[in-house]
């Protein structure tokens, strides 16, 4: 529970953004334009499976104002995140619907886009591999002829030769096929949905310039700009200090703007006009399929129970559609396989989770990294176990809850500290979705009401190095800037770490200036703005600040006050005694060292630096998955009631429940603003979004006219948000990560809820009417 | 962003505008009519469509009216799908065309862009068939005020250069009662699965469909079945069903069979709302 | 009008936010990427270009517009709003006070189309206001803050409509 001599911590105090943001103001990296400045735009692939023939450039440099043209030829080398597999520009082979082939880079905008289209490519069409389950075949076409030759960037990766398999990690814990063999009822229930897309307003855009002393200067949309450092430096041999990366506010990123795929080409575009500023930038259908999209899943979840419920056992096969490329989706498999059970104590858990390559799009994080969709498996197989039992289904996930002292799946030892309360999360949920009036009710002439639930937990995966920053640097006027790497996305880090820092200093929001724009060369290092991580780590990161900066304030006033450090606090803009809190000094007269009458002065500007690395984490183990991924699990419960027409099978959504325990909220209204965006968008993932493929893997709905999503008025009439905060002893405040949370179990309760209304079991996503149609006519359950 | 050139001109009067096509054809260039250009906007930003020269169409009196005229309701081709919404002349046309894209974007659609559109789905021609509009066009020097279904057979049939200038409705419809229902796949905002008009005439039904084949049409067989007032009203549906002018559309909206249930349920709806039971 | 002497170039002039500018452009230029490059107004912000999102409104002739689905030289002749016209209107300060801004790239297409809802519509109902703006995507909120801003505003208790917006005047 908050604090309540908290000053800021645990008040709504206003994001530090919003003034700005209204007026239209803020200017987004697109936003920015300059004489000189030069356009690049890509030639796409118009298949999703072909060897590149030839490339005729002829009639494209004929074109006005075209200054380059770069082929993959240019760069054959395979770059990635976690497995170097992909070529930044296709050369020898295409492997999806919209890769890069080529860029050509010109004075205006529309000169390049025109000359794009004089490039003609000659393609010799491949087998497509259009499925999860066609890539899982034996004989399936290879999208990778030798994927176990590419070069490992993070361990925790295994490609396996002569398959479309990019990546294979395994759980073993316990003794699965004996406790399945023992255990006196079981279920076995398959799932399976599409490849979809972020559709961050912003379409993902960057510039990038050489100046002529060598310094490659990256301005972006990114969440990673030391990840652009890294692959820059790792690929393309710059020197890692060379490499300057800015970035200003980001306009929604969602997991998508995680990897890096358009540095690198406008860092070619730029190389190839001898180092002059290049933007590239995509629009809308090119951020749909020529950047990463959501991975496709594809699952079978068997669970073993005794009479009384109580789980006993658990096997997991994931099938996770990476597309053409294992980019984020060998770490996604990863993180699906550590994760596997969902917020329960199972003693026997297998669990086989692959990243296969197919022809699609490739796949990158999502919100949930891979959560969304294995809680969607889990949790509709505990409402059909829950049936099977003739058991409440609240009842049955209360009976196996996790709790302090049970074991995850790659057995890391669970305690109060590391994980929140499942127990009083489902307590809570249960009484705002007001379970107790009923699952199912009649609501009028082919309606009905029904109510679904999901339990949900993550834990956030890392880096077992990863780590942030901070440097706050005191004003004349008493006042603080506040300089770290987390990058302002939409949700609210910058006033987080705003309030922790004011909050820690006792002083007043307005005295905390944050800087909004990321700059690698001043901002120190920070592992990546992703994975629900700024408030754990780079909130640390600022707790030390602060407290190496209120060192520093109270020597110098000790010296002002003729009295010993530990006499002193500060706050309220001032150092003051603590017996005596009358007898101080402001700190804005000493913020830049103090000035005696005399003249003389002493100790100078008070600068606070603070950094948090992640504590005893470790890769996992090959065979079993042992070892510790994640430095806590967030847990909570979302429900929905929904009412269905169950003549036509249209449905609105009336009420979205999220209980989240995510350790102390510093700010429950962006805590509440993450929740209900969380739930939206899974919402509208699971009633809407998916790509569509035709038979030759080319996607039918690349722009927003084919890919709906829920607009204003679609969303829970009622949205009801609350938090459960079991403080994690070692965040900032005892916060732990909550970003990513609202939208994990959102889908699976839609459907739970609907599979009820329908009468019919839907394990498929998305939940159009014509989805629940076609089930229904299959054949009712 | 659009790659290609072009040459845009707003004439403000019908001569200017049918002189300056006739002249760009003559020189064998493309030139190309708009009223609310949205269409063309998108279109010529993917490269669907070309044009060498753009005439806007907008900028002719005659294509900007929206009035009663006698007996006559007369709305220029360049009219806003919201503004006949709001004038309220025709609720029945500004029934069906508020359901067409979104808010903001009927503030640019016209109806004579609506109408002329590549797309299936082309709604605002539904109720105007029911009501057995007519249409003023020209070409040349040749003004003529023809019935809409004359020239409209799944789409129109303007001959190059001839240029759609007013649509006139009968007053006697106005009254009429009226049903336009749309079906979506989820979101209110997208294209219709199904989409249909009706409206009642002398106690006769007369319905038009679009969403359903790859056009919009209407079709007296088709009325002809749902009149039929011997046969019970589920019947009469599942007749209708075998009896479309083509086979039902299966794309990203709908497959072809669940558009099938779906045109069923909104048939029983507006034979339900129109009284038309047994 | 002599099409034979055309280019496809040019000069115009613009009424936006009450100033007449002058610009030149291309006829193939959308008023959005002229607002933005031409005369640096980037408050309309460009996401899908085709119309389905919104984020690029503004008023054109004091109706919401998608300026992605206008020519530059289609309204040469009417007066023009952008966001950074519309800094007085409570609008804006409805989504500050509400919390309905998250990463913010779509919140001034939403105040703009909101703007002109109110203006138009003081006292709208719930159907009206969904009609309006379901024409805007926001990916962050999931809509309910946005529903409270607007909501903030509605004059309540009064059926006249298309009647001055007592904190809302043209």
């Amino acid at each position: 529970m908050a604090n309540k001599s908290w000053s800021t911590v645990g008040k709504p105090e206003q994001r530090i953004d919003a003034v700005e943001k209204s007026t239209g103001k803020v200017r987004y990296i697109g936003d920015y334009s300059a004489p000189g400045l030069m356009h690049a735009k890509l030639v796409k692939s118009t298949q999703a499976h072909a060897k590149i023939i030839s490339i005729d450039t002829t009639e494209a440099w004929k074109m006005p104002g075209v200054r380059a043209i770069i082929t993959g030829k240019m760069f054959p080398f395979h770059i990635g995140p976690i497995l170097a597999d992909r070529p930044p520009l296709a050369f020898e082979k295409v492997r999806y619907y919209g890769e890069p082939v080529a860029i050509i880079v010109a004075d205006h905008e529309h000169q390049a886009k025109h000359a794009t289209e004089k490039v003609k490519v000659v393609y010799e069409p491949l087998p497509i591999v259009n499925s999860v389950q066609q890539a899982f075949l034996k004989d399936a076409p290879l999208v990778h002829d030798n994927a176990e030759q590419y070069t490992k960037i993070i361990s925790d990766v295994y490609p396996k030769a002569s398959t479309n398999i990019g990546s294979h990690i395994k759980i073993r814990k316990g003794d699965f096929d004996t406790a399945w063999a023992n255990s006196e009822e079981t279920i076995t229930a398959t799932y399976s949905f599409n490849l979809s897309d972020h559709v961050a307003m912003e379409t993902r855009s960057t510039r990038v310039e050489i100046n002529p002393a060598g310094k490659v200067i990256v301005h972006s949309c990114s969440q990673s700009p030391f990840t652009i450092k890294k692959v820059l430096n790792q690929f393309f041999n710059v020197e890692v200090g060379d490499i300057l990366v800015h970035i200003p506010m980001v306009g929604g990123a969602f997991g998508g703007k995680g990897t890096v795929q358009l540095e690198p080409l406008a860092y070619l575009a730029s190389k190839a006009v001898g180092g002059k500023v290049v933007k590239l930038e995509f629009d809308r259908e090119e951020d749909m399929t020529t950047a990463p999209c959501r991975i496709g899943f594809d699952a079978t979840v068997q669970l073993g129970v005794t009479k009384e419920g109580k789980l006993v056992a658990g096997k997991y096969t994931y099938l996770l559609d990476s597309g053409a490329y294992s980019d984020q989706a060998a770490g996604i498999t990863r993180a699906a396989a550590l994760d596997c059970t969902g917020p329960y104590n199972i003693p026997n858990v297998w669990c086989d989770s692959y990243c296969m390559y197919t022809n699609h799009p490739f796949a990158t994080s999502f919100r949930g990294y891979g959560h969304p969709e294995l809680t969607f498996a889990v949790e509709r197989t505990m409402d059909q176990l829950a049936e099977k039992l003739q058991m409440d289904p609240l009842q049955l996930r209360m009976i196996n809850g996790i709790k302090p002292g049970h074991t995850t799946p790659t057995q890391t030892v669970l305690t109060a500290n590391n994980i929140g309360d499942l127990e009083k999360c489902i307590h809570r949920a249960k009484e705002l979705i007001k379970w107790d009036e009923g699952q199912k009710v009649q609501s009028g002439k082919n309606k009905v009401r029904t109510k679904g639930i999901s339990t949900f937990w993550k834990t956030s995966t890392t880096a077992t190095n990863a780590q942030a920053g901070a440097i706050i640097i005191f004003e004349a006027d008493g006042s603080v800037n506040l300089n770290c790497a987390a990058i302002e996305l939409g949700q609210g880090t910058k006033t987080i770490l705003g309030q922790i820092l004011a909050e820690k200093l006792g002083m007043d929001m307005n005295k905390v200036h944050v800087t909004m724009e990321v700059n690698t060369q001043y901002d120190p290092h920070q592992w990546r703005t992703v994975a629900s991580s700024s408030t754990f780590l780079a909130g640390k990161a600022v707790v030390f600040a602060a407290d190496h900066a209120i060192a520093q304030l109270k020597k110098t006033a000790a010296v002002v006050l003729q009295c010993s450090p530990d006499d002193l606090e500060v706050g309220g803009g001032r150092v003051y005694l603590k017996p005596d809190p009358t007898f101080g000094v402001d700190i804005k007269d000493i913020s830049l060292g103090y000035t005696y009458p005399s003249g003389h002065s002493i100790e100078g500007q008070i600068v606070g630096i603070g950094k948090h690395i992640q504590r005893h984490l470790t890769p996992m183990d090959q065979q079993t998955g042992f070892g510790k991924p994640g430095p806590w699990w967030s847990v909570g419960v979302q429900a929905i009631e929904i009412e269905l027409d169950t003549r036509d099978f249209t449905y609105s959504i009336l009420k979205g429940v999220t209980v989240l325990d995510g350790g102390t909220i510093i700010n429950p209204m962006t805590a509440t603003q993450q929740m209900r965006g969380g739930m939206y968008m899974g919402l509208s993932y699971a009633t809407s979004e998916k790509f569509v493929f035709d038979e030759q893997g080319i996607v039918q709905n690349s722009d927003l006219r084919g890919y709906p999503m829920l607009r204003y008025g679609e969303q829970p009439t009622e949205y009801l948000v609350d938090f459960i905060e079991s403080p994690a002893i070692d965040g900032p405040f005892g916060a732990r990560g909550i970003g990513e949370y609202g939208v994990i179990g959102a889908p699976a309760c839609l459907a739970n809820s609907l599979s009820i209304a329908a009468d019919v079991e839907l394990n498929e996503l998305p939940l159009t009417p014509e989805s629940i149609w076609q089930k229904k006519k299959e054949g009712t359950k | 962003m659009i790659s290609f050139d072009f040459m845009y001109f707003q004439p403000s009067s019908i001569t200017e505008t049918i002189d300056m096509y006739n002249g760009v054809h003559e020189q064998g260039e493309k030139a190309m009519y708009i009223s609310g250009g949205t269409e063309f906007i998108t279109f010529a930003r993917t490269n669907k469509v070309y044009a060498d020269v753009i005439i806007d169409s907008k900028g002719i009196p005659e294509c900007n009216v929206l009035e009663m005229r006698n007996d006559d309701v007369v709305i220029g081709a360049a009219v806003s799908l919201n503004k006949i919404t709001n004038s309220n002349l025709f609720p029945f046309l500004g029934a069906t065309v508020k359901q067409i894209a979104d808010h903001t974007s009927r503030n640019k659609i016209t109806i004579g862009g609506n109408i002329n559109s590549e797309l299936i789905y082309k709604e605002s021609v539904l109720p105007l068939l029911l009501v057995d509009a007519r249409v003023k066009v020209v070409k040349g020097t040749d003004v003529r005020v023809v019935s809409l279904k004359s020239l409209f057979d799944r789409k129109m049939k303007l001959s190059p250069g001839e240029l759609l200038l007013q649509i006139i409705i009968d007053s006697s419809y106005i009254e009429l009662p009226y049903i336009s229902l749309k079906r979506t796949k989820f979101s209110k905002v997208g294209y219709p699965v199904v989409s249909v008009a009706a409206i009642l005439k002398e106690n006769q039904l007369r319905v038009a469909f679009s969403g359903v084949c790859d056009y919009p049409f209407r079709s007296d067989e088709i009325e002809a079945i749902l009149n039929d007032s011997t046969i019970p009203i589920v019947d009469r549906i599942d007749k209708v069903l075998g009896n479309l002018p083509s086979s039902i559309v299966d794309d990203l909206q709908g497959s072809r069979e669940y558009r099938s249930f779906v045109l069923k349920n909104v048939l029983l709806d507006v034979m339900e709302e129109m009284e038309m039971g047994e | 009008m002599n099409w034979q002497n055309a280019t496809s170039k040019a000069i115009i002039h613009l009424h936006v936010n009450g100033e007449t500018q002058e610009v030149v452009v291309r006829n193939a230029d959308t008023l959005l990427s002229t607002l933005r490059e031409k005369l640096g107004l980037t408050g309309a912000k460009r996401s899908c270009e085709n119309g389905d999102c919104g984020a690029c409104t503004v008023l054109i002739n004091g109706e919401p517009s998608h300026s992605c689905l206008s020519l530059a030289v289609e309204v040469v002749n009417l007066p023009i709003t952008t966001i950074e016209g519309l800094l007085d209107s409570p609008v804006r300060t409805a989504f500050i006070d509400k919390w309905a801004i998250q990463c913010g790239f779509c919140t001034p297409g939403f105040i703009v189309n909101g703007h002109a809802l109110l203006t138009n519509h003081p006292n709208a109902k719930e159907e009206i206001v969904e009609e309006w703006l379901q024409s805007n995507i926001c990916r962050c909120t999931g809509y309910q803050e946005i529903k409270d801003a607007v909501n903030s505003l509605i004059v309540e208790n009064d059926d006249s409509i298309n009647k001055t917006h007592p904190r809302l005047s043209k």
